[in-house]
């Protein structure tokens, strides 16, 4: 990690990182974040509306509830940890790949410093792009649970629309951008720590890969609860 | 000239190389030959710094490169070209930007200053109209060649090539051993090549330093390797029948 935090030997190869590691994470994670957001607002939606079986509670309670659990925990937690297996598996495999072909090696007698170079960018990219990412699913997922609401005629549009503004905090959106910049770092720093320290080859690069995925996927369901206790309750 | 100074390696409680000392001289290809685990990667490794000396010293034209840490070794490291085992190509970068990496990396060229230096070395290393290629698309010995392009791309002082003929047909281990050669000559770089090839240590070796169980075992020139009486050196060089007769016919 000191390692990393280093001067880039030059600022303009590393600015070209950085964009294309955006492209990456960003425009290359958009169909699986919009397929599971949509679905997932929508499964939401109808679950909660299933359960209402008490006439007391009015129906706009589902808009709250599907606003609230999508904002809350869905988009910035289930999304990370499912970018955590596309992102984290992809950087580790990539690293881990360079690693046992001896590509890192190559870097290093060049006098470029590999963490820095290969690592860097990616950290800072995910950093940067995960709030975007998190926002985009957060609305997906509530217009997924709109339509899924009213094509099916089971919550008026009225409805669904004043549950999702009543008693609005705007904090939670905060929270959950905190949430997507730790995560983020998390995802990125565990999945090159487990590349860079590849040995071996194909198989090891597949182990890495998976111990990637597992290990930062328990890290942020840790520091969801954390985060949680800390800036919710 | 690169001069080792009783170099030392221990991997915990496992010796790997003891007490060696040689001087690679410039503008000659210094061989270190040795069977497999007689240790002439990690000798190799230790003295372009991926690995650290436990004891001794590795001189680059008297300036002494083991006791700088990774910052202090930077302006070094950028005089060295290292061509790897498998070719060690950036997977993500055609052929052209492959060449180009260390250029942009560490030089204010411009694009097409760049692009010119970039082509100069591929026609070098004898490739044409493959620029574009990725390093998926090209045979074992093409990549051995881009590697010897990006590796000569800065105009190394120093150049390192683990076992460049590994995995290619006797035909193409020639072709790279001739640009080995002919590219330490002419541009009087001091070339360090780990190999157990015997063509390459008959044909192109200046100097030849043979590495066994760790330690120098013998070191001299491609005519006295075929006069002399050192028996693990024997065993090895003439391990087949055809290496039998040729050292008999010597």
């Amino acid at each position: 990690m000191k390692r990393m935090m280093t001067r880039p030997e030059k600022f303009s190869i590393y600015w070209k990182q950085f964009l294309r590691e955006c492209d990456n994470f960003g425009y290359g994670s958009l169909g699986i974040v919009a397929l599971v957001s949509v679905f997932t607002g929508a499964v939401i939606t109808i679950q909660t509306i299933y359960n209402l079986s008490n006439p007391l509670i009015p129906m706009y309670s589902v808009g709250i509830v599907a606003r609230d659990s999508i904002i809350l925990e869905f988009s910035p937690t289930i999304i990370c940890v499912v970018l955590a297996g596309k992102i984290g598996s992809n950087i580790t495999s990539e690293i881990g790949t360079m690693r046992v072909t001896e590509q890192i090696d190559a870097l290093e007698i060049m006098g470029i410093n590999s963490s820095a170079y290969l690592a860097l960018p990616k950290i800072i990219a995910a950093v940067f792009i995960f709030p975007f990412i998190i926002l985009l699913s957060a609305f997906l997922g509530i217009s997924g649970g709109y339509l899924a609401g009213t094509l099916t005629g089971k919550i008026s549009s009225a409805d669904f629309i004043y549950g999702l503004q009543y008693n609005f905090i705007p904090y939670n959106v905060q929270f959950a951008l905190i949430k997507s910049f730790v995560f983020a770092f998390i995802i990125t720093s565990v999945a090159s720590y487990h590349g860079f320290h590849t040995k071996g080859g194909a198989l090891e690069v597949g182990k890495s890969s998976t111990y990637s995925v597992v290990y930062s996927s328990i890290l942020i369901l840790i520091g969801d609860y954390m985060l949680t206790q800390l800036l919710l309750v | 000239m690169i001069e080792l100074k009783h170099i030392s390696k221990n991997f915990g409680e496992r010796k790997i190389l003891s007490d060696i000392s040689s001087v690679f001289e410039k503008g000659k290809v210094n061989l270190v030959i040795g069977g497999s685990g007689s240790g002439k990667t990690v000798l190799m490794k230790c003295m372009i710094g991926l690995l650290e000396v436990d004891e001794g010293e590795i001189l680059y034209d008297n300036r002494n490169f083991s006791s700088l840490d990774f910052s202090e070794r930077t302006p070094f490291r950028k005089e060295i070209g290292m061509v790897f085992q498998g070719g060690a190509l950036f997977d993500s970068l055609n052929v052209e930007k492959n060449v180009m990496f260390p250029l942009s990396m560490f030089t204010n060229m411009s694009y097409e200053e760049k692009m010119e230096r970039v082509n100069f070395c591929l026609h070098r290393v004898h490739l044409e109209n493959v620029n574009l290629h990725q390093p998926s698309e090209l045979s074992g010995g093409m990549k051995k060649r881009v590697a010897i392009a990006r590796a000569i791309a800065p105009n190394p002082k120093y150049l390192f090539c683990d076992e460049p003929n590994s995995g290619l047909d006797p035909r193409t281990s020639i072709v790279i051993d001739n640009l080995i050669k002919e590219i330490t000559m002419e541009y009087e770089i001091t070339t360090v090549v780990n190999t157990h090839d015997m063509n390459s240590v008959l044909e192109i070796g200046d100097k030849i330093t043979y590495l066994h169980q760790g330690k120098k075992w013998w070191e001299g020139s491609a005519d006295d390797i075929l006069r002399t009486n050192n028996k693990e050196l024997n065993d090895f060089i003439f391990a087949s029948k055809l290496a039998q007769s040729i050292k008999k016919i010597a």
